[in-house]
């Protein structure tokens, strides 16, 4: 009995010093609020915003509300983060492989890379991916053409629209595609286990993906127009280009900072999981006949993966965070839009504030779920 | 449920931000003169630098009619008006700074509006500056006025101002679609319009003016005639310390009333044997006016000696420096212009 109540004690006090704390400033705050004649509300959120964003993946103007504000800010970090992390990944497996290459010059320059990238600071790299971006690009009216029809010039990258007739039909062949993928695949592994035979799966693959959406547009009805950004004067010197899609110059050197400084991380995450696979794994895969790729991709990689998944989540939990730092040069992230347009125009900063803090949360929480599920998935399973 | 989810939220909300309000759990009310006293400095949050307003220059001293305001009241209830703490906010921090009790006037070209008044804990104690919003293009792109703007414009500007919000409505009115490029600091509006990104920049014409002085080559710039909105700009104090706001907002008037009656940094003592009883006051030499605040009578003498009168201020931030060498409204009542203010007595 002493015993347990020596156990539990110490742990039933720290529980209540931490509420105790919490209560304090919870009070602490009320009273303080309520001194200054500050109400505490969500009801702000379905008035009307009246001002605008700058880009935008949902409709959105300003007699939307302040909850369609944060959907529009929350939705573009959620794009900036993602294809941030496509581009780190793809950047940092590259270079995290090329440090371990048995070629002098290119073993080097990853290293150089790395280096380089890691050290700078994050704000730094976006200022400078901005601002010398534009300075150096040119205005709309001088832009030459890039593959004939998109145009970067120092308002954003302009590339066609899309214009689809029977769109659905189109969506529905990339699913048969997907879908017939996934059974010949699983096919394939069978056939390889059962009878030793192999069949070129990669090339039925290819091969799936370019005819059958090519068919839908023969038999199928599909048809494609693109709507081409086309120059248009607004004073004498002046000029904008209207039609087709604009990408902001913002998302364009927030998403190079964020990728090529986060990349860094992941390269050295990629080369610790290399490294921790042992020599005698690679030497006895070479002893039975594999090739340099067939022992990266069937026996380093698996192995290595589950060392590199772990630290590559926090890189992508850090990327997603970063990408706050937007508001600095006016791309309209959550911070951006919510915390900061936001937040101004109704004076609610307890409950903006913490809205924001709360969908970080989420979103880091996700992403570490989907990671750990990942993880899981290709871990050791003990038979 | 919604009310113990709304509960939940409130709580980790005040978590967030506690550490702003425990520097002034103890303040209670009327005590903002009392604390100044007792740290023998003023508090005062200004901009991140908007030349005649509040800008530092290279060895950290602050000048502007903003910043004279800080100093006015320092000098009225410290006695110096050197005593002041400048604290560089920008236009998405000031309100918070001021609520949380970091700073004690948020002087800062902060425009009066309803809203921020009677909703955020704000009182806003009197008016400065009369502006309004404006737009700034190149002068080689051969628009002189604003009805020349064309669908697809960019325009730069700041977030968290009403800046943002006439700017929507201007556009609006006009059917004009725009793409607004919004950045959290005056600083980097300046670079990205300068580099081209925008092809106009909006904001108050007095922050047009002044930060056109910061561009590289001022003389490619130009402000269009037009204004679309009204922009009062004017100190501001938190919300439930009367006695604080009454003794702010007599540092400015003082300050006004002074240029009225002809009382400069310079004549002030010699004032005190004026005939005309009102300037007697203004320089303490008749009357009991600084009892009502808890001050000294030669409150007002000071702030006219250190700080000088409004029209002082005036000429040595806006005018010398050629930001706004033509006062327009920003004049006297009894020269054409619509600064009134109150009777010191």
């Amino acid at each position: 009995m002493n015993n347990k109540i020596k156990k539990i004690l110490p742990q039933i006090i720290t529980v209540l010093f931490v509420l105790g704390i919490f209560g304090f400033f919870t009070f602490n705050a009320q009273i303080n609020m309520d001194n200054r004649g500050i109400d505490f509300g969500f009801g702000f959120l379905t008035q009307e915003s009246s001002f605008d964003v700058q880009f935008s993946l949902i409709e959105y103007s300003g007699s939307h509300s302040y909850a369609r504000a944060y959907l529009v800010g929350l939705l573009n970090t959620l794009l900036v983060s993602f294809i941030s992390i496509i581009f780190c990944t793809i950047l940092g497996v590259i270079f995290g492989v090329a440090r371990l290459s048995s070629n002098y010059l290119i073993r080097n320059s990853a290293a150089w890379y790395v280096e380089f990238f890691r050290n700078i600071p994050l704000l730094l790299q976006i200022f400078f991916w901005y601002y010398a971006a534009l300075r150096a690009l040119p205005v709309p009216e001088k832009a030459g053409p890039w593959f004939g029809v998109t145009y970067m010039t120092i308002k954003g990258y302009y590339i066609p629209s899309f214009i689809w007739t029977n769109l659905d039909i189109f969506l529905y062949s990339i699913l048969a595609v997907v879908v017939s993928i996934i059974i010949i695949s699983t096919y394939a592994k069978k056939l390889q286990e059962n009878e030793g035979k192999q069949i070129p799966v990669f090339f039925i693959a290819l091969g799936l993906i370019f005819v059958l959406p090519a068919l839908t547009f023969f038999i199928g009805g599909v048809s494609l127009d693109f709507g081409i950004p086309v120059l248009k004067q607004l004073s004498k010197t002046s000029y904008v280009f209207e039609g087709g899609i604009g990408l902001p110059p913002e998302l364009i050197a927030l998403v190079l900072a964020l990728s090529l400084y986060t990349s860094t991380f992941v390269a050295e995450c990629v080369r610790a999981g290399i490294q921790g696979i042992g020599k005698g794994q690679k030497e006895a895969a070479a002893s039975v006949g594999l090739t340099p790729n067939q022992i990266l991709k069937l026996v380093v990689m698996p192995q290595a993966l589950r060392i590199i998944i772990p630290p590559t989540t926090n890189q992508y939990l850090n990327l997603t965070k970063n990408s706050s730092l937007a508001a600095a040069i006016a791309y309209p992230d959550l911070v951006l839009v919510f915390a900061g347009t936001a937040l101004m125009q109704t004076g609610k900063a307890i409950e903006i504030v913490s809205i924001t803090m709360l969908t970080y949360l989420s979103i880091s929480l996700a992403i570490a779920a989907i990671m750990n599920w990942y993880n899981k998935k290709i871990e050791i399973k003990e038979k | 449920m919604f009310k113990v989810i709304k509960k939940l939220t409130s709580f980790v909300a005040m978590v967030a931000v506690l550490f702003a309000f425990t520097t002034e759990a103890m303040a209670k009310k009327s005590k903002t003169l009392k604390n100044t006293q007792k740290k023998g400095f003023v508090r005062c949050g200004v901009s991140q630098g908007l030349p005649g307003f509040s800008n530092a220059d290279a060895s950290g001293n602050w000048t502007g009619v903003d910043v004279d305001v800080c100093r006015a009241v320092a000098a009225a209830v410290l006695g110096d008006a050197n005593k002041v703490k400048f604290t560089p906010l920008s236009a998405k921090e000031r309100f918070t700074a001021l609520t949380s009790g970091e700073i004690d006037i948020l002087s800062r070209n902060t425009t009066w509006t309803l809203s921020r008044d009677a909703d955020i804990g704000l009182t806003f104690v009197g008016v400065n500056f009369y502006d309004g919003q404006g737009f700034m293009v190149r002068k080689n792109s051969g628009i002189t006025s604003v009805n020349q703007f064309k669908n697809g414009i960019s325009a730069c500007t700041n977030i968290g101002t009403t800046t943002e919000l006439n700017m929507r409505d201007f556009f609006n009115s006009r059917g004009i679609s725009y793409e607004p490029v919004a950045f959290e600091k005056a600083d980097e509006v300046v670079a990205a319009y300068d580099a081209g990104r925008c092809d106009t920049y909006t904001t108050d014409k007095s922050g047009l003016a002044a930060q056109r002085t910061k561009m590289k080559n001022p003389d490619e710039h130009m402000v269009l005639p037009e204004t679309i909105s009204k922009e009062p700009l004017g100190p501001v104090v938190r919300q439930g310390d009367a006695v604080w706001e009454d003794i702010v907002r007599w540092s400015l008037n003082t300050m006004i009333e002074a240029e009225e009656y002809g009382i400069t940094s310079s004549n002030a003592d010699s004032m005190k044997t004026s005939d005309n009883p009102a300037i007697k006051r203004l320089v303490g030499a008749e009357g009991e006016l600084g009892a009502a605040f808890g001050l000294d009578n030669d409150w007002s003498l000071r702030i006219i000696k250190q700080v000088g009168n409004y029209g002082e201020s005036y000429k040595r931030n806006i005018a010398d420096p050629g930001i706004l060498p033509d006062r327009g409204p920003n004049q006297l009542w009894t020269k054409g212009g619509i600064l009134y203010v109150p009777p010191a007595r």
